[in-house]
């Protein structure tokens, strides 16, 4: 791989990105402006959207929301800025949720590779776990964690969402990390059996490094679902500061100001990008492990 | 291996522990600077939760924190905010926080259900709930819902609407029941025949949208307003809530007095000065508009001004109305909120009245007769 092929490489991919968003832009904009005010009915069900301002506001409208003020006494903070800072504070609580979740996952992962017992016993409710619906977890995880008072520090809302979005983050690294674990092959281990090097030292040699083709995909998946749990929780027990709580109380202005509820959706999209790049930064530093990775 | 892949490697695994570890600190960092709130001395902790996020509909409580009302009876309140999945009652039984405002028919259905919780003080003496709807739609009493597309948003907001519905002779199968969002498109974009609408808030958010046919903005002369309150089926909504069991310590029971007393202040304020009143909440964090804050703020005043019995008494009338209807009204699959009439502690105006008679030996005009509501002006998406 030579450098100039490498940029050529960067600059076809930045292209087809920019061009992706705009085409998606271009498809929103001549369906607005081709579609039928009403929507596409069918036997009375809605299966394209109406085209009317209210319900697809232009997207020059949506993005013109951000240079505006939020309301009058907010001073001079505009309707972007309080998204970026809302972006901060979710981000920030989905990175801890998914730091615990792959700390979680990956540790479940270790001890269900150890032993099967632990494999046969847990990894049937590491799948059930993730079929309890979110929303009804949310008040319960704020309500238990009220309780928990430890010396001067207590459990805040923050805390909670934060669990939340382990609660989801946890389950791909689980199960991603444990068919990494699986993954060396038989001959390698009878190697490692051969040289008589204990299952510690087989996990850290061998085990491990087999393990980044596969844990890599999952600590994205991962990202993504601490970003949703973090937005949804938020919406859920209304924790305010968020992009999740943004959502709601921008929602209000859907009749009168129908491009204002979508700057908050676009921070959420946003977190999710910074989220799924910033783990994208550790595939970069694991460079060296990942050569089986279908990417 | 060759040691430089060695060394490669090392330095990757090297690199990605400071990564996780800088996440780590940054994350420990966000959570701690919160702590370390007032320093002042020998106030009572006292937590409230609200039923949603801060909005000038808890505007008393937020101008009693604001303008030290609380503090002025030793009281240092801390005021929970609600959201979309949090029930204030379930938060007041499992003792997390001391009191909660809620809506009395709600309510009524958890002490069905053995919450032990007590109204000891009925803040909003009238409901804000009305069914609106456009003029041309010709209806203008709850018997011309009839073969109409009626909006609600369920969970316990339907019953006064099932309520007028059954008084004028409509059951829910001579309507259509559409459920209704947050928000009102589903109405401006015709969904919605009648949708169930707040005064302080969705009927503003309506006022607060351009009409496409005129360009301007929609007004009070293009709606009807089904009030429940004239229908005769209103039921009381916004009520402060204490645990039954703790009421009977006495030290809890002069916290409650000294916290009704707070809040009726609280309460006065807002009344005297809506718009300061409205700019409290802002600050407090509500995203809403001006001129919409400034509108509920004012809608609101409205539901506790001028007080029949003085603020927060509970009306023994209202409150078997409210019952009445809890338990004779039958929702879409039959069922009723109650099936039997709650315990006589579900309410009482012991504390209340204590409350009052301190606030009247005070100074402090706790009936508002001379009350007059603002005019105001809503702009484009309540801005």
């Amino acid at each position: 791989m030579t450098a100039p092929s490498a940029w050529a490489r960067f600059a076809v991919r930045a292209l087809l990105g920019t061009g992706g968003v705009l085409a998606v832009a271009g498809l929103w904009e001549a369906y607005k402006a081709l579609g039928p005010d009403t929507g596409v009915v069918v036997h009375g069900v809605v299966v394209l959207p109406r085209t009317t301002d209210m319900a697809m506001p232009h997207v020059w409208d949506m993005l013109h929301k951000f240079s505006q003020p939020v309301n009058i006494f907010s001073g001079h903070q505009t309707v972007g800025s309080a998204v970026l800072d809302a972006c901060v504070f979710s981000l920030k609580l989905a990175a801890t949720g998914w730091l615990i979740g792959v700390v979680v996952g990956f540790a479940l992962a270790v001890l269900m590779a150890r032993f099967r017992l632990a494999e046969s016993a847990m990894l049937p409710w590491i799948v059930l776990s993730q079929t309890v619906p979110l929303i009804a977890i949310a008040p319960l995880v704020r309500r238990w964690g009220s309780q928990i008072h430890i010396g001067g520090w207590t459990w805040t809302s923050e805390n909670s969402v934060a669990v939340i979005a382990a609660y989801l983050a946890f389950f791909p690294v689980a199960v991603g990390a444990l068919r990494g674990l699986r993954s060396p092959d038989a001959t390698h281990l009878d190697l490692m059996h051969a040289y008589g090097v204990g299952w510690w030292r087989g996990l850290v040699k061998l085990r491990l490094p087999a393990s980044v083709p596969y844990l890599l995909p999952a600590l994205r998946l991962a990202a993504a679902s601490a970003v949703i749990g973090t937005v949804v929780a938020e919406v859920s027990i209304g924790l305010r500061g968020g992009v999740g709580r943004m959502i709601i109380e921008y929602a209000q202005s859907a009749g009168g100001d129908p491009a204002k509820p979508w700057a908050p959706i676009f921070g959420a999209i946003g977190v999710g990008l910074v989220a799924a790049g910033a783990v994208g930064l550790i595939g970069l530093l694991l460079r060296p492990y990942r050569r089986g990775e279908a990417s | 291996m060759k040691p430089t892949s060695n060394r490669r490697r090392r330095g990757a695994i090297v690199a990605v522990l400071a990564l996780v570890l800088a996440a780590v600190l940054a994350a420990c960092g966000s959570s701690n600077d919160d702590s370390g709130a007032s320093g002042s001395k020998k106030l009572t902790p006292v937590k409230l939760q609200l039923q949603w996020v801060a909005q000038a509909q808890f505007a008393g409580y937020y101008a009693a924190v604001a303008k030290g009302y609380y503090k002025d009876e030793g009281l240092d309140v801390q005021i929970v905010e609600g959201g979309p999945d949090i029930v204030p009652i379930d938060a007041l039984s499992a003792g997390d926080v001391d009191y909660a405002i809620s809506w009395v028919p709600k309510v009524l259905g958890s002490i069905e259900a053995g919450a032990k919780v007590t109204d000891v003080a009925q803040v909003f003496e009238r409901s804000a709930t009305t069914q609106i709807s456009f003029k041309d739609k010709g209806i203008a009493g709850p018997a011309d819902l009839k073969g109409k597309k009626v909006g609600s948003w369920g969970y316990g907001n339907e019953w006064e609407l099932f309520a007028g519905m059954q008084k004028a002779g409509v059951t829910l199968k001579d309507i259509s029941l559409v459920q209704q969002a947050f928000d009102m498109n589903g109405f401006l974009a015709g969904d919605i025949d009648a949708a169930q609408a707040m005064t302080y808030n969705e009927y503003a958010q309506v006022l607060e949208t351009k009409n496409p046919k005129t360009g301007k903005l929609y007004t009070p002369d293009d709606l009807n307003v089904i009030n429940w309150n004239d229908v005769g089926t209103s039921m009381l909504q916004d009520a402060i809530w204490a645990p039954t069991d703790k009421l009977s310590d006495s030290k809890f029971a002069d916290e409650t007095v000294k916290f009704i007393k707070g809040s009726i202040k609280g309460w006065v304020y807002v009344r005297d000065h809506p718009e300061d009143a409205a700019k409290i909440v802002t600050s407090a964090g509500s995203k809403l508009g001006e001129s919409h804050q400034l509108w509920m703020t004012n809608e609101v005043n409205k539901l506790i001004w001028p007080s029949t019995g003085g603020a927060g008494m509970i009306d023994e009338n209202a409150w078997k109305q409210t019952v009445d209807i809890a338990l004779g009204t039958k929702n879409d699959q039959g069922k009723t909120i109650i099936t039997k009439a709650p315990p006589s502690t579900a309410y009482s105006n012991e504390y209340v009245q204590k409350a009052l008679d301190e606030l009247k030996a005070e100074g402090v005009d706790v009936m508002g007769t001379g009350f007059k509501p603002m005019d105001v002006t809503l702009k484009e998406g309540g801005a």
